[in-house]
Parts: structure tokens; C-alpha cells; sequence
């Protein structure tokens, strides 16, 4: 029996910096309260992978500390309660269910067969077929039935969503709300395509060649940022301090504007994630 | 008991919840001592961060309509007549709000638009 654990956040990263031959990863901090959902967003190359690997252990960070579970991956204890699913499918070809459900009960001590045997039949995916005849689909949604079939509380996902089609991700969403619904368990989620994420994320964090540019809420974000379209005229009338980011066209502009700052005589658009995370990668600063 | 969320609302979602849970107090489909589903629940059915419904419950729970137990749920608060009262003001007022932001905007008189209301009010 374990120790009930206090800690507050299933994962806590805190300050941490590994540099590669043109690409560094600095300063990096977030927390993932128990119980929530955290949808780690950027670009491709921005370092959500590096991230996720020195969470996991499977990169050593240069500096900053790292804390899972209230513990460090390094520990098998703590290896035991995270479930991972990275982006590309991570089992051999001439494997199938059956045979994983057989080498996967030897491997964490905390397998559940009548769980994993569930999510297949909830999922249709066959228990003889061999994995190099699957789809990009079946293969994530075995993925994240292996991981949630050994009793995980943290389910760390790297692209994983990406690439599928519409009704596999909605499937995908419902098995992540059914896992929260126990709320001592938690998801970091890492994607570049984020209208799936808005919906259920609890947390966003926004990382930008190799820095965080932001990491809270994701409704306090949602209500903090909107979308400002005039001409470039109107633009001037705007209070300075309000205005986040522009994009210009030769028709007018449009601008990543803060609310609170903004007062009631402009009309705002909605801001969606895809639209802050544009903003923030491709819009301009007023100087 | 239904909750329907709209993304094309201008009201953040957390907003929507507090307002049609109100409502449904306020007619009477929910009574004192009823039992509302539980936060994590209701973020899942409706497919939304489950920190969206903790604010609407708390929310709910500041104006006095609803009670949270920790470990055994939230359930409809004893009602209060005042506080109902003040609701519907409140709502009244945010509407007149935006009639007088439109009438503004249109250089439109306070008389008129007294005039307006008065004859709006008895018809």
C-alpha cells in the first residue's frame, strides 16, 4: 500500500534548460494540478517533446527540477502510474493485441486484462491483427488503451491526437473525461492542432522556441484575449497598452487585444486558441 | 434538466451554466435539497474543463442559490424571495444596459426612450 500522496500537482516542471546544437530549451516552468487536463501547445520544433521527455526521465535536463506524482519518473514506483502515449506508434509491426495484453501483464504490475480487453472492444480493434495493418487511428487508440489499462494517474500524450479523424478524436475525448472523472488523476496533452483541446482543457500552456510564452487557465485565457478587426485608422484610437499583437493586410488589420483594457466602444471578436497562438507566433508588436 | 451551451454566445460558458441552473431554480424545476449533478460529471457530458463547471458552482453557490458538501455534492440552497427579486433586477438592468448603449450610439434621448419603455411596459 502507498503512502496517500499530498502533493497538490501531478507534475510540477520548475526552471528547466537543455541546450542542443540549434535548438535550447530554457527556464521552463508549469504545473499540473491532480485532477485537470493541461493542453501543452506550439509549433513543431517549439520543444513540447524535449519537455515531455525530461518529465518522463528520458532526457536529463541541464538545470531546473522536475517532480511527478510528487516524486521523479527515475523512480519504477512512479513509472508505474504514468501512462505515455507518444506520437508515433511505438509497437513492433508483427505484434498484436492479444500478444501485447500477454507481455504487458509481466511488464506493469498493475495490468488489468478485463480493462484492456474493454477499451479493444469499445475501440473494434481486432485482438489477431497484426499492428502493421492498422491505421494511424487504431494504432493510437491501442496506444492509449495499453496506457489506461494499467491503472495510471497521469496520462501523458505526445501528439497523440494529431492526425486522426474526427470521430476517432471525439471517441479519444470521452475516454479522457471518463479517466478525470476520478480526481486524483491528470492528462498533459501535447498538440499543434488545438480546436479539439479547447473544449476540455483545463490548463493551457503555450511553449515558444523553447520558451514558455504562457501558462494558466484555459477560460481566464479565453476571457483575457480577443480579436479587434478595423481599418488601420481605427487601429490608432485604440489605447496602446491594450493592444497584444497586429496582423496587417492591405485592407486593414487585425489585432490580438486585451479586454479588460480595451473598454466597451469596440466590438470584439472571440479569440479562439488557434487564434492567440497565431497572434503570438506571427503577429507583430506595436512599438 | 437540460444545459445548453452555445459557442456562439458573446457569455463565457461558465456564465451560460450559472444562468440556465438559476433559471432552473428560479421556476421551480429544481427544488431545496435537490441534488445537481456532480462537477466532474457535468464537464464531461458537456465536453468542457471541469474548471469551467467549479466556477459556475461556486458562483452559484456566492449568490446563494446552490450548497457544495465536500464529499457529498452540491444540492439546491433553502429559496429566498429577496434574493430572487435582486436576480431579476439584475438581469433587468443588464438589458437596459445594452438598450442604452444602442440609444447612444443612435443619439437617441433618455426622454424617447422613457417614453419607449413606458409604452413597451403597458401593452
Amino acid at each position: 500500500m502507498k503512502n496517500v500522496n499530498l502533493e497538490k500537482n501531478s507534475i510540477v516542471v520548475d526552471k528547466i534548460s537543455k541546450h542542443y546544437d540549434g535548438f535550447s530549451l530554457e527556464n521552463v516552468s508549469f504545473k499540473l494540478p491532480k485532477g485537470c487536463i493541461m493542453g501543452f501547445i506550439g509549433e513543431n520544433g517549439a520543444g513540447k517533446s524535449t519537455t515531455i521527455k525530461i518529465i518522463l526521465d528520458l532526457v536529463k535536463q541541464e538545470s531546473g527540477n522536475v517532480s511527478v506524482l510528487g516524486d521523479n519518473a527515475k523512480n519504477a514506483n512512479v513509472r508505474e502510474d504514468i501512462g505515455v502515449v507518444f506520437d508515433e506508434g511505438c509497437f513492433p509491426d508483427e505484434i498484436n493485441a492479444d500478444n501485447l495484453k500477454n507481455s504487458f501483464k509481466y511488464i506493469y504490475k498493475n495490468w488489468d486484462s478485463n480493462v484492456f480487453d474493454d477499451y479493444l472492444k469499445r475501440f473494434s480493434i481486432p485482438n489477431k491483427k497484426n499492428m502493421k495493418d492498422f491505421s494511424r487511428g487504431m494504432k493510437m487508440k491501442l496506444a492509449i488503451a495499453v496506457a489506461l489499462s494499467h491503472k495510471a494517474k497521469l496520462l501523458v500524450l505526445d501528439e497523440a491526437t494529431s492526425g486522426l479523424d474526427p470521430i476517432v478524436r471525439e471517441q479519444i475525448l470521452d475516454v479522457f473525461m471518463e479517466f478525470i472523472q476520478n480526481e486524483e488523476n491528470s492528462i498533459l496533452l501535447s498538440s499543434h492542432i488545438v480546436s479539439d483541446l479547447e473544449k476540455v482543457c483545463d490548463y493551457i500552456t503555450f511553449i515558444h522556441e523553447g520558451k514558455i510564452l504562457l501558462s494558466k487557465e484555459k477560460d481566464l485565457l479565453m476571457e483575457e484575449y480577443g480579436l479587434l478587426k478595423c481599418s488601420k485608422k481605427e487601429l490608432e484610437n485604440v489605447p496602446q497598452d491594450a493592444i497584444e499583437r497586429v496582423r496587417e493586410n492591405q485592407f486593414g488589420v487585425e489585432a490580438l487585444v486585451k479586454r479588460n483594457k480595451i473598454g466597451r466602444a469596440f466590438t470584439i471578436d472571440k479569440a479562439t486558441l488557434e487564434d492567440i497562438m497565431l497572434f503570438m507566433i506571427r503577429g507583430n508588436k506595436v512599438c | 434538466m437540460n444545459i445548453i451551451i452555445s459557442n456562439s454566445s458573446n457569455k463565457p460558458i461558465y456564465e451560460q451554466i450559472t444562468n440556465q441552473i438559476k433559471n432552473i431554480i428560479i421556476a421551480g424545476e429544481m427544488t431545496t435539497g435537490d441534488v445537481l449533478p456532480s462537477m466532474r460529471l457535468l464537464a464531461k457530458e458537456l465536453r468542457i474543463s471541469v474548471i469551467t463547471t467549479k466556477r459556475a458552482y461556486e458562483e452559484l453557490e456566492r449568490e446563494g442559490f446552490i450548497e457544495t458538501v465536500t464529499g457529498k455534492g452540491s444540492f439546491v440552497a433553502d429559496k429566498n424571495p429577496e434574493l430572487l427579486r435582486e436576480e431579476h433586477l439584475k438581469r433587468i438592468e443588464e438589458h437596459l444596459i445594452h438598450a442604452c448603449d444602442i440609444a447612444k450610439v443612435a443619439k437617441i434621448s433618455e426622454e424617447e426612450l422613457a417614453v419607449m419603455l413606458k409604452l413597451i411596459y403597458e401593452e
